[in-house]
C-alpha cells in the first residue's frame, strides 16, 4: 500500500512462524522504503508471552527501521492476557481498527517522521 | 437381618408413626403460615413411604448407598423449599429429628419387654435419622449458598454499566468495593464495549468507589493499560481529595494516567481530544 505496509495475523502464531515474520518484515521495510508499518492483530484470539514479546518486538523493529509501526485491532481478550503477562508494551502506538490506524499513520508520518506519540 | 425389624415397625405402624411425626411437627412449627398443614403432611408421608423401602434394603444405616437415592433427593428437594419459604437451619433440621420421638416409640411397642433388642434398634434408627438430619442440614446449606452466589453474580451485572456520553466516548461509573472478581467483570465490559461502540476515549468514574488501596489501584492501571493496547484512551474521573491523598502516600505511581477531579471535567478533555467543541 504505497509507503504503508499492512501486516495481518490471521492465524495462531507459532513461535517459529512469529520469527520468520519477523524476519520478513525488516527485510520488506528496507527493500519497499515503507515509512509507515501496521500491524492487524484483529484475528489473533490467544496469546502467549513469547507471541507478546513478538509482537512488541516486531514494533520496535519497525520504528528502528525509520517506519512508523502501528498495533491495531487488539482482541479485548489478548488486550487483559497481555496486561496480566505484565506486557504493557511501552512504547508501541495502537489503533482500535485499520482505518483509525491508518490516520494516526497519516498524522504522524506528516508530522515529518518525529516520533509525536503522546502516550 | 436385624434391619428387618425397622422396616417391619415402619411397614406396621407407619400410619400411626406418620400421625404422630406430623402432629409433633405442626405443633413445634414455629414458621407457621410459611408452609400449610397440607404440605407438611404430604412431605411427611413421603417420607416415611421412602425410608420404608429404603429400609427394607441391606445397608440400611449408609446413607450414600444407590437405595438411598430417592430419599436423598427427597430431602434435598425438601431443603430447597425450606429455603425458599425461609425457615432457618434449625427449623429444618428439625424435620428429621422431631421423626425420632414417635419413630421409638413404635420401636418400643415392637420391641416388647426385649431391652437389649429395643436399645440395638434404637440406636441403628438413632443412627440413621442422624445421617439424613445431617444431609438435609448439608442441602440446606447449599441451597443457601446457591442463593448467595446468584445474587452475587446479579450484582456484578448491575454494578458495571457502560454508557455511552458521546460519538466515540464511553464512561463507566464504578460503584462499590473493587476486587478483583469484579474489576474482572468490569474490565471485560468496558473492552467489549470499546469494540462494539468503536470509542476512542473512555472516562473510568470511581467517584462511588469508598476506598482505594494499593490493589484496587493496581486493577485500575491493569485496564489502562489494557484500554491503551486496544487502541483507546483512558482517564479517570471522580477522584476525590482524600482518595488522592491515600494514593500519593501509598507510592502508587499514576504516571502516564490521565485523572481528572470530576466526570464534567473528564468529558471535557475527552470533547477536545476528539476534536469536538461544544457552544453555550
Amino acid at each position: 500500500m504505497g509507503e504503508f505496509l499492512l501486516v495481518t495475523i490471521q492465524i495462531d502464531m507459532h513461535d517459529q512462524m512469529a520469527l520468520k515474520l519477523q524476519d520478513d518484515l525488516s527485510n520488506a521495510i528496507i527493500k519497499n522504503a515503507t515509512r509507515g508499518v501496521l500491524i492487524d492483530i484483529s484475528t489473533l484470539e490467544m496469546v502467549d508471552s513469547f507471541i507478546g514479546r513478538m509482537v512488541a518486538d516486531i514494533s520496535s523493529i519497525g520504528k528502528i527501521l525509520g517506519a512508523e509501526t502501528i498495533l491495531v485491532g487488539m482482541q479485548p481478550a489478548v488486550a487483559i492476557t497481555l496486561v496480566e503477562l505484565g506486557l504493557s508494551l511501552p512504547g508501541v502506538a495502537t489503533a482500535l481498527n485499520v482505518e483509525r490506524g491508518m490516520v494516526l499513520l497519516r498524522r504522524k508520518i506528516d508530522a515529518d517522521g518525529t516520533d509525536v506519540s503522546e502516550r | 437381618m436385624a434391619d428387618a425389624t425397622m422396616s417391619n415397625v415402619l411397614k406396621k405402624s407407619g400410619k400411626e408413626i406418620h400421625a404422630n411425626w406430623a402432629r409433633d411437627l405442626a405443633s413445634n412449627q414455629t414458621g407457621k403460615g410459611r408452609i400449610s398443614a397440607t404440605e407438611l403432611d404430604q412431605q411427611t408421608a413421603e417420607f416415611i413411604k421412602l425410608l420404608t423401602v429404603a429400609s427394607e434394603s441391606a445397608s440400611a444405616s449408609d446413607i450414600s448407598t444407590p437405595e438411598f437415592k430417592p430419599i436423598r433427593d427427597f430431602l434435598e428437594g425438601v431443603s430447597r423449599s425450606r429455603v425458599a419459604q425461609g425457615f432457618s437451619s434449625d427449623e429444618t433440621a428439625m424435620f428429621i429429628f422431631s421423626l425420632k420421638k414417635p419413630f421409638f416409640a413404635a420401636l418400643r411397642t415392637d420391641a416388647g419387654k426385649d431391652a437389649d433388642a429395643l436399645a440395638d434398634q434404637v440406636w441403628r434408627a438413632t443412627e440413621l435419622l442422624d445421617a439424613l438430619g445431617l444431609h438435609t442440614v448439608k442441602s440446606y446449606q447449599k441451597s443457601r449458598e446457591e442463593v448467595i452466589n446468584r445474587q452475587q453474580r446479579e450484582m456484578l451485572e448491575l454494578s458495571s454499566p457502560v454508557v455511552k456520553l458521546w460519538e466515540g466516548i464511553i464512561a463507566l461509573p464504578m460503584i462499590g468495593t473493587l476486587d478483583s472478581a469484579r474489576t474482572q467483570v468490569v474490565m471485560e465490559n468496558l473492552l467489549q464495549k470499546v469494540v462494539e461502540t468503536g470509542a476512542q476515549i473512555a472516562i473510568l468514574d470511581i467517584t462511588g468507589v469508598p476506598t482505594v488501596d494499593t490493589l484496587v489501584a493496581q486493577h485500575l492501571l491493569k485496564t489502562v493499560t489494557a484500554l491503551r493496547l486496544m487502541g483507546a484512551e483512558c482517564i479517570i474521573s471522580g477522584v476525590r481529595p482524600q482518595i488522592a491523598q491515600t494514593i500519593v502516600h501509598l507510592g502508587v505511581d499514576l504516571q502516564g494516567v490521565t485523572t481528572k477531579a470530576n466526570l464534567a471535567d473528564a468529558l471535557a478533555l475527552a470533547l477536545k481530544r476528539t476534536g469536538t467543541s461544544l457552544k453555550q
